[in-house]
This record gives C-alpha cells, structure tokens and sequence, in this order.
C-alpha cells in the first residue's frame, strides 16, 4: 500500500507542533505586551488641552502646593480641578493679557466653564479614592510621577490593575510620613525601615479584595 | 381547595413539621406542575429560545463583530472633565451633600434628606427630625426620585395640543378672570401654609370665584366622621407607642395613610421582644383585604368590608351581643384603659370612624393614646361634595372657566359624575400636571407641574408640623409650581415660588404662625432673627413647635343605633387605591410598577382579590389553579357591577372572606407613555386598548367610593388565560432541592418565650466539619439581623435598594420569566388554614455566607470573599456563567439577561448613584451590603484614625425600613446593635445545617395571641 502521506508532511507536522508551543506563545506574549504598551494604558501621553498648563511651571517654577488647586484631594475621592475663578486668583493681575489665557478670561466673563481632557481615567467600575490615600501617606508623586516637571501634564503610571497591586500587597515599599505627601522631591534614603514603620503607624492594611475598588 | 383537599391538608399539617409554613395555594396544594415549575429556578428559559436565529441574521452580527473586533485596540476617546467657573462654597466634588426637604402625598409632607451629588439628587432618604419620617421611607418616597427624571412628563405649555408659552397663557388667563363669578378652581388636597394663604387672597380678590378639592384617596370617611365625633373637623392624631392593645377596623396604618412610617415606629417599639422582656402590644385586624397591618396583626379576621360596622358596634356595645371573640377583645381593650386604640380605615364609612372615636372616648384613650389637633388641611371639605357641586355647575353652564391645578379628574373622577363629558362643557379649560394626561387633552390649556424636588413649597405633617420643602435642582421640563399658578391668577405677574414661601414666613415674624406675636424690636434684628430661623428650618427640614397643639377635645359616645346601611348582597366588591401605583399618579413609574404587590407579589397588573371558595363558586377550581401555576397564568373572569362589565384577572388569596372581592384601581390609564411602553413586552393580548392593568374608575361611583354589595363574577369562556407576572414562587428557597422539610419561618407566642425563650426556634445545629480552614476575620465582620415580627412587608427597602444600587427594571415579560433584578426580596409565609392564615413576611437579601457556595463554583473567580467577610461580586470579571446562581441555596443572585440598564435615555444618567457600577449584560449581581456605604464609612474613620461607629454605616433598607426591622452592623464589636441581636434566644440562620454560616440571620417571630380566642 502506498503512502498516503508524502515525506514532506514530517517537516510539517514538526513545524506545526513547534508552533503550536511558540507561535501561538509569542501571540499571546505579543498580546499581552500591547495592553500593557503605553498604547493601551494611555501612559506617557499628552492629551490637547484648551489651555497649555504646566505644571512644571506652576509647581516647580513658583512652588505653588497641590492643594491650591486640587482643594478636595484630602476630603473626598475626588482631587478637584480648579474653577476659572482659581485661575484668575493670580490671573486678574499678572500675564493677564497673555493670548495664552484667553480661554480661561473667557470662561471667567461669560461664566461658561473651561472644558480639559481627563487626563488619567480609570474605567467606571473602578472607584478610586484620593483621600484615603492622602491619608495613609501615599505620595503625589508615587502616583502622578514628578508632575513638577512636566511641562504638559501625561499619565505616568500604567493604572493596570497590576500596578495598582503592586502597592496594595507592599504599601511598606512606597508610603512615606504623611508631611511628605505633597513634597515632590521626596526620597526615602532607607525605606526598608522606614516603609513598615509607617504600615505599622498609620494602620496601613493590605487590601486586596475586589470590593475595595470594585462594586 | 375541595373538600377532599381539605382532609389531605390537615393530615399535612397534622404530620408534617417542616411543611407547616407554605409559600402560596399551589405549594400547598402540592401539584406535580408546582413541583416541576418549582424544581427550574428559570422555567421560562427555554421560551426565549424561541426566537430563532436566522443564518443571515448570524452573518450579520457576527460580520460587525470582525469589524469591531480590529477597532477595540484603538484609543480610549479622551473623557472631559468639566469643573465650576465658581465653585459653590461648602462643595466638595464627588462628595454628596443632604438636603432636608419634604415629599407632599395627598397633602400630607413626610420629611426627606435628598442626597446631592455635584447638584444631581440622586436618592431619598428620610429625616429623623421630622416626626412623620423619624428616618424612615416608604416605597413611594424612595419612588419619587425616578419620577423627577421621568423624561415622559410633560415639558412644555400646550395650547389646544400646540406648544405654546407660559406668558401667552398668562395672557389668556384675564379674560375669563374678568368674571369671577363663572370661574372655578379645583385643587387636590391642599396643606401648604403658603398655597392656602394664596388660595385665600385670590378668593378675596375675586368674590365669586369659587375654590373645589378633589383626590381620588381622599380622607372624607375619617374628616366626616371625625366630624360627627367631636361636632367640626379635626385631626387624630395616634400614638401607637403608647397604646398595650390596638385593634384596626380595616386600618393598614402601617402601611398608608398619613404618617403611616411614624406610625409603623412606633407600634414596632412596643412589638420588639428582645431578652427579659416583660410586655408586648397585641394588635387585633378586622380587614377585607390582606394588608401589611393585617399581616403583622396576632389576630387577623378577614371579614366583608360591610360586616366591619357590625364589629365596631359590638365593641361599643348597644348593638348586636358581641360574640365570644368580640366579648375577648372588649375585655382586652377594657383591661387597658387609656393604653389602648381603635382606629378605623379610610374607606370604612364616617359612622364606623365615629363609633371607633367613641369607644376610644369610653376607654379614656382620647388624650392619652390619641391626641385631637385642629385640621391639618387648610380647608377641609367633603371632596365628594365638593367636586359634585362642581360637575353640576359645569353641567349648568354656569362654569365658564376652570382651572385645574395637579390631579387627573377626567380619569379619576366617579364614575357616575361623568366628569368628561361636563367638562367639555366649560368654554376655558386650564389644566396643571407632571403628565401630559387623560385631564390635559381635554383642556385648552396644558401647564407642565414642578416636582415637588424641583421648586419651593410647604407642607404639614401628619401631626401638623410644617416643613419647607425646597428645590434641589432648577425644573428640568420647564415646569411651573402651584405657587406660580395662583401667582399668575392673583396678579398676573411671575413671582417666583421662593419669594412666595419666603414671602409668606416673613410676614409671619420668622414665628410659626401659633406663635406670632407682634414685633416689637428693631426691625433690623427682626429680618436677621428671621434669616436665622429661615435657615435653621431648612436645614432641620422641619419648622421646631410647628405641629399642631392638642385640643381639649371628647367624642361623642351617642350613636345612631342603627346602621342605615343596607347589608350587601351578592359578592361585595371592595375598590382601593393599588399599594405600588396608589390612584394611579404613580403609574408611570417602573420601580412602582415593578414592585410586587405586598400581598400578592403581583408586579404590572391588578387583579380581582377572591377567596378560594369564592372562586370555586365560579367555576375556578383548584386544580386548574394549580394547573395554571407553572404558566403563571390565571383565568379572566367579568365582573358586572352595577350595570357595568370590566374584564379582569381572577387571583385566588388566603386569608380572604368569602362573597367578597377587592379590586385596585390607578391602573388601566389610557394614555401611558413611552417608558411604560418599553417594558411591556408582548404580553398585553388580552387587555382592552393595550392598557396597563385594568381602569377601575368606571365603576367607582359616588355612592360607594370604596365599592359596595351586588357584583357578580362569571369566568370567561373561550378565553385564553391571562398571564400573571407574580414574584412569589420566583427564586425561592427550594427545600425539596437541599434536602428535607427545614423550616425557613421560626415563630412562636410571647407565652411560650416568656417560659422559655429558646422555645421559638428548634435549633438546627450545623456539621461544623469543613475541608477548608476557617477564616478568622480580625478586623470588620460586617453582619445583619433582620427581624420578621415587625416586618409589614411595605416595600420600603426593596426600593430602596434599587435607588441605591441602580437596579435596573426589566419589564412585565423578563418577571414573568423570572429575571427581576430587585436584589432583595421579600417572601411570604404562611402558616395555618387557607381561610385565614398567619402571614409571615420575610425579606430576603444576600446571606453573604462565610462558606459561600457560589464562590468555589465560579470558574474566574468573580465572586471572592473579603477580608471583612463580604461575598464580593466583581462585575467586570464575571463572564455569566450563572454557576454562582445556581449554586445559592438562598437564590439571591440576579443576572442581566439582557441590557436591562438603560443606556440610553439621557435623563436617567443623573439619576444613577455615581458610587455604584451600571451592570451591563451578562453580568450576575446581587446584594452587597451596601459596600460603597460600607467602604466611604470605613475611609472617613480610618482618616480620623478610629474604628467605624456602631450605625455610622447603615445599608439602604436598612435605613428606609420603617419598623427597625433590618440591623447591620460588625459583629466583632460586641456593644454594636447587630452583636447584641445575635446572642438573642430567639436568633437563628436560615438552612444552617448548610453550614453556609450566613452573615445575615433572623430572628424567630413572636405574636402575642389573647389566649381567650381559640384560633
């Protein structure tokens, strides 16, 4: 009887059942690259903005403190963005014919709001609270990366899930005292001893149960 | 049930312990179909099928889905954020501020704290300070919220059914007021201090001009026979904590009525039996129609509406000798003196309400248990008379002009008054309403009405006590508020409804008006005394000392001895307002629609009410019944009433009097809306006109609003059955399934606790052996009691639950086929013959077990347990496999079928609680104990560096619940209310021989039968 299979087939079937290991291995090693790339996450991306704030120039340039701006991040799971009427705190006297500013001079005399492109966006079934982490010592800048030097704000962390646990199940790796919160420069020279002190102090509990975010 | 039945019942409940509680007729009956409907948690599955996919139809969808397939990897589109130009001061984003405020029902204000998020309310909940809430909600208050948004209301003026504008309407308004004479104005009932006030300046300014009240759920049984006690109009008000022994003439005071939730406090503070106690209320129903009150009653007699006369005047004495159980409950009432009430029900007629008032007055209770006030109405009127007087005039011509404000009289009108037909007659016809409805298409003018949550207004409670109601967002459809109407009436001019109220307070010194006085200081100091007063009642929600003084006041004792009423004959139909959609104002509301009925679990219908042997008498027999169960179906029957036929479902009730039938009206409505539309799936075939329900109201007449004797009921032949969406049998507890007759309802007597307290439940102890190791929970151990015996089962949570936790509605076919999506539930028992059962109601939330059946079984771990013990439920991880579902042996999962969240409509996003996720479809949800609540609790105590405070976090029914019937708490505090209830005698876990260790537990219920009456 001939064969019914030529001797062909054999490097075939030797590809195939390689392929079935590594292929479809590097497709998924692929896939799960890409949801991690700052092409899915949204990392490290500028978004248009009406008015080109800075941070860097805000915050590092005149040393104004986060919560001048972001009033509500100690009180609610809200940080706030400021009102118009913030901005012409400073506004109404210096730069103040700056073409620049138009928009929010607008905004302030017709009392219709400035409209900014939400920079970092979590999906609605999440429920983040900024207070509670302000709270626990968890630092602007552990989150936001250094926004005093970011001439237009972007997302610095990825904001997956897996970042997110990477805190939740070590918070002694990355807290810090509470009167370093806003500090952007902070360091911890030696966080190893100063990290579980602070779990132990400030009452820090390991949540990693879904209903803590989601519900 | 047939006689033959009958025997097999007793030999039931003679041998078996376990089958003693039944659930309805057919469980007890025990039909193979119930046990086949009963064993498939969704029986109805394999209908959706039905609906074949075509091979091109697949092509289609599944060609979109390689489409979009290639575009998910693109970028999120940018979201914007959108912050204040000026913040508001004391605004924090994304923190939610409380306003207090009142909801006005047929002119009594129940006291609300509306919670705001970034000026969106988004939930009701009630005000402790206000003495007809004390904290507490009802269904329709919690309701209310999806009412505000409702985008079917009417928006816009309209002009013979053309848009028009309010000024154009102004305009049109001087001619017909050049004459007063020929003008009439008819409002609902009316007890705002300010719309009064205004009323009677118009009337003033326009001699002639004649003002008429109409409400379909008027109170002029108990005004009139209030009146015919203590000789002019008057208020009672009850104090139902007072009171050892309490019997209800056809009262569900619990349940409705003006301040029915302070009313419900109070009787359940003398109900809750606890550790060592050494007294307990004992409350005596005599009812028609099964009622909450009836339900919580320890001696229920289901009895004719027209036999409650009778009893009533037995208990005076004079009449007919009482019998041995009337001679028993006279003896009780007499062994209490001054601690005891009668009250009778509104639609019991004024002599029963006078007779009640005399017996009170022979026990001395008048003064102690009931306080008389003056009238809480600013004019209190017979409506009958009233809106007769009316329907005459207009009949005579003598009407050029009527201006209606609120109401829906062409619907709602006696049927008799032929309420259309004369108003059709008067030339100018202006009428004001949320709804653009049956009353507004007949007018030549139509004023789309403010929500009570969108403008200023006032309001009495039920003792008296004003509160400001005040807006808490600017009217979303244009609407304009009663205060606006009278306004454009009196001057012409637009005021605004704010500087009416206020207006109207400042003329009153910042006093209430019993205590104005005349000023006398700086008028300065007098304006900032009043800015301060002004602000202190709206922060309060209440105005402090404003409830109505006591009234020296004693009923009269001197009957007519004879009743002039004529004993019914044939069956007695008995006509009440529907407990979910009341008169039918509600009707557009999906929560209310969607709520099973208290007593029957019936959600978008009403029904015909009869006794088993009434509907044997019928041609209705019990097998058929049992048939028609797993269907849910039931038979359409004719109803012939005084010379008028309406079709309608038959339901067979326990409990029920024979040669009787009750009938709920507010359904049936003509014109119904886009929103109801949507969710009546394809089921309304064997309706007239493809109503909702049927329309009562034509066979309401003004001699018998609350119905009357001579109905006859034949079934129809030829006929198919009508289908019945009723939650009762829906996710039930399956005992057959798990093994064994356990019992899922403990109760017992005050007698037998007070010997023994361990003697209300027969402890079940649980195989504690476990193949996992137990978790030990250190910190948090969140857990609830709840407690049946003052459960009236009104609803109040189940709405609350679903404004809390967005819980979307899903329409009269998706509960027919078992997908409501309510997250608690509550089940009714009972124990007993058919005849007249105990009811037992039993609300049913998520056990949240310790050994959680659905969690193993989740193939992508969805569902997980906490730390502090929650059965968590991660939406965004569940792939619906449903294994969860069908693994609770307590049923208390819900699954989206279908895209049952509305998506869509714009005017119900701001609605939503931004602290909870919109369940999309495919997803399972369920009871979470409130967690978003829980969590913001344990974030502001954690920032204070302190454990969370026993009652700092309460769960949304837990909150509404009218009776203290839900408690929740953390178990591990041993001093929180929760702990305390567990360690309780009478304590028990539903199936804990499951060893599920539910977080959620029960107490046994206790009834304090009169050892006199022999059951």
């Amino acid at each position: 009887m001939a064969q019914i299979f030529h001797r062909s087939t054999n490097t075939l079937s030797r590809v195939t059942i390689f392929g079935a290991v590594f292929i479809i291995g590097f497709a998924l090693w692929v896939i799960g690259g890409i949801v991690r790339s700052p092409y899915a996450t949204d990392q490290g991306i500028t978004r248009e903005q009406p008015v080109p704030f800075s941070h860097q120039h805000h915050v590092a340039g005149l040393g104004i403190d986060c919560r001048y701006c972001h009033t509500s991040v100690e009180t609610s799971n809200f940080a706030g963005i400021p009102p118009t009427a913030t901005c012409m705190n400073c506004h109404a006297q210096i730069w103040t014919n700056a073409d620049m500013l138009e928009p929010v001079r607008a905004s302030f005399s017709t009392g219709r709001p400035l409209v900014w492109s939400r920079v970092h966006r979590l999906p609605d079934f999440v429920h983040f609270n900024h207070s509670i982490h302000v709270a626990k010592g968890v630092g602007c800048a552990t989150c936001h990366g250094r926004i005093d030097k970011m001439a237009l704000t972007y997302q610095a962390s990825p904001l997956t899930m897996q970042w997110c646990l990477e805190c939740h199940r070590n918070p002694e790796r990355f807290v810090r005292p509470r009167d370093q919160v806003f500090n952007m420069d902070y360091v911890a020279l030696n966080q190893s001893e100063v990290g579980p002190k602070l779990v132990h102090d400030y009452n820090i509990q390991k949540l990693t149960h879904c209903s803590t975010c989601h519900y | 049930m047939s006689e033959i039945d009958f025997r097999e019942f007793r030999k039931r409940i003679g041998d078996l312990r376990g089958r003693e509680y039944w659930r309805s007729l057919e469980e007890l009956s025990r039909s193979d179909d119930f046990d086949e409907f009963f064993a498939q948690e969704f029986p109805q599955q394999a209908v959706a099928l039905d609906h074949g996919l075509h091979r091109r139809d697949f092509m289609k969808l599944m060609g979109a889905s390689v489409a979009l397939a290639g575009l998910t990897a693109c970028n999120r589109p940018a979201e914007k954020i959108v912050p204040y130009v000026k913040q508001p001061e004391n605004l924090i984003p994304g923190k939610p501020i409380f306003f207090a405020s009142a909801m006005p029902l047929s002119g009594f204000g129940s006291g609300v704290l509306v919670e705001s998020h970034m000026g969106r309310p988004t939930k009701i909940e009630g005000n402790p300070d206000h003495p007809s809430s004390l904290g507490a909600t009802d269904a329709f208050m919690q309701a209310s919220i999806l009412g505000l948004y409702d985008p079917d209301r009417s928006q816009v003026v309209r002009h013979l059914g053309e848009i028009s504008t309010w000024s154009e309407f102004i305009g049109a308004l001087q001619a017909p007021l050049k004459s007063p004479g020929s003008m009439r104005l008819l409002t609902q009932t009316i007890s705002s201090p300010t719309l009064g006030a205004q009323i009677q300046q118009l009337l003033a300014q326009y001699p002639g001009l004649k003002w008429h009240q109409w409400e379909p759920v008027n109170r002029d049984n108990v005004r009139d026979g209030l009146r015919m006690a203590f000789g002019s109009y008057v208020n009672a008000v009850y104090h139902f904590d007072k009171a050892n022994v309490i019997v209800s003439l056809d009262c569900d005071f619990s349940d409705s009525g003006p301040g029915h939730l302070r009313y419900a406090r109070d009787f359940a503070t003398r109900r809750r039996v606890r550790k060592g106690a050494t007294s307990m209320n004992r409350l005596y129903s005599i009812e028609c129609s099964p009622s909450g009150t009836g339900a919580v009653s320890d001696h229920r007699f289901p009895v004719r509406p027209s036999e409650v006369e009778g009893w009533a005047r037995s208990l005076l004495g004079g009449g007919q000798p009482p019998t041995a159980v009337q001679a028993a409950i006279l003896k009780d009432l007499q062994a209490n003196h001054g601690a005891s009430i009668v009250i009778a029900g509104e639609d019991q007629p004024p002599v029963v309400h006078a007779i009640a008032m005399a017996i009170n007055q022979t026990l001395g209770n008048i003064g102690s248990t009931i306080t008389i006030t003056d009238p809480v109405e600013v004019t209190p009127v017979n409506q009958l008379a009233s809106l007769r007087e009316l329907v005459n005039d207009m009949n005579s011509g003598a009407v050029k002009a009527l201006v209606i404000m609120g109401g829906n009289p062409v619907f709602d009108a006696p049927a008799d008054f032929d309420f259309a037909s004369a108003f059709k007659k008067v030339p100018f016809r202006a009428h004001q309403s949320l709804y653009y409805d049956d009353t507004s298409m007949l007018s030549h003018w139509h004023i789309p009405e403010t929500h009570y949550l969108e403008s200023w207004s006032d309001v009495r409670g039920h003792d008296g006590t004003i509160s400001i109601v005040q807006p808490l967002i600017a009217p979303l459809y244009n609407g304009r508020s009663p205060h606006e109407m009278l306004g454009a009436l009196i001057g012409g001019l637009d005021v605004s409804p704010y500087d009416q109220v206020r207006g109207y307070w400042m003329g009153r010194g910042g006093q209430p008006p019993s205590a104005v006085t005349t000023s006398s200081g700086q008028p300065g100091a007098a304006a900032l005394q009043f800015e301060t007063n002004w602000r202190q009642w709206l922060n309060d929600g209440v105005i402090a000392g404003s409830a109505l003084p006591p009234r020296s006041a004693s009923a009269s004792t001197n009957i007519p001895a004879t009743s002039n009423r004529q004993p019914a004959t044939g069956i007695e139909l008995s006509l009440r307002p529907d407990p979910t959609i009341y008169d039918g104002r509600f009707a557009n509301n999906g929560w209310l629609q969607e709520l099973p009925k208290p007593q029957t679990k019936i959600v978008w219908d009403n029904v015909l009410l009869v006794s088993p042997k009434t509907a044997r008498d019928i041609g209705y027999q019990d097998k058929e019944r049992d048939a028609f169960v797993n269907e849910r179906q039931t038979t359409l029957v004719d109803l012939e009433y005084r010379g008028r036929t309406l079709r309608v479902p038959l339901w067979v009730i326990p409990g029920y009097p024979d040669g009787a039938a009750t009938l709920h009206f507010g359904y049936g409505r003509p014109h119904r809306s886009i929103q109801v539309e949507h969710m009546l799936g394809g089921y309304y075939e064997t309706m007239p006109a493809g109503t909702v329900g049927v329309n009562v109201y034509p066979i309401r007449f003004s001699d018998g609003l609350g119905g009357g004797g001579g109905a006859k009921i034949t079934r129809v032949q030829g006929e198919p059955p009508y289908i019945i969406a009723c939650t009762q049998e829906h996710q039930s507890i399956n005992l057959k399934d798990i093994g064994g007759d356990r019992k899922i309802i403990h109760a017992g007597t005050f007698e037998e606790y007070r010997k023994d307290p361990h003697s209300i439940v027969e402890s079940e102890e649980p195989d504690e052996e476990m193949i996992i190791p137990p978790i030990a929970y250190n910190g948090h151990r969140w857990a609830m009691v709840i407690d049946p015996s003052v459960c009236t089962g009104c609803n109040g949570c189940v709405v609350a639950c679903q404004s809390e936790n967005n819980i979307a509605i899903v329409g009269k076919d998706q509960v027919h086929r078992e997908r409501e999506m309510q997250w608690l539930r509550i089940d009714r028992y009972y124990r007993g013959s058919p005849e007249n059962p105990e009811v037992f109601h039993q609300p049913v939330p998520c056990m949240q077990c310790e050994n959680a059946p659905c969690e193993p079984v989740c193939p992508v771990e969805a569902t997980s347990h906490s730390a502090e013990g929650l059965n968590d439920m991660t939406y965004n991880r569940c792939v619906g496999t449903k294994y969860c579902q069908n693994n609770c042996p307590y049923k208390v999962r819900r699954f989206n079928f279908y895209f049952y969240s509305d998506y869509d409509t714009r005017a119900l996003m701001p609605m939503r609680n931004p602290d909870v996720t919109v369940r999309s479809r495919g997803v399972m949800e369920k009871c979470t104990y409130c967690v978003q609540r829980i969590n913001a609790g344990k974030i502001e105590a954690e920032k204070q560096d302190r454990r969370v405070r026993d009652g700092e976090v309460r769960t949304a029914c837990q909150q509404a619940c009218p009776t203290e019937a839900i408690v929740f708490g953390d178990m591990n505090d041993p001093n929180s209310a929760v702990a305390k209830l567990k360690k309780e005698p009478a304590h028990y876990a539903l199936l804990a021989e499951l060893n599920t260790r539910p977080r959620t537990t029960y107490l046994g219920v206790i009834r304090n039968p009169n050892p006199e009456i022999k059951p």
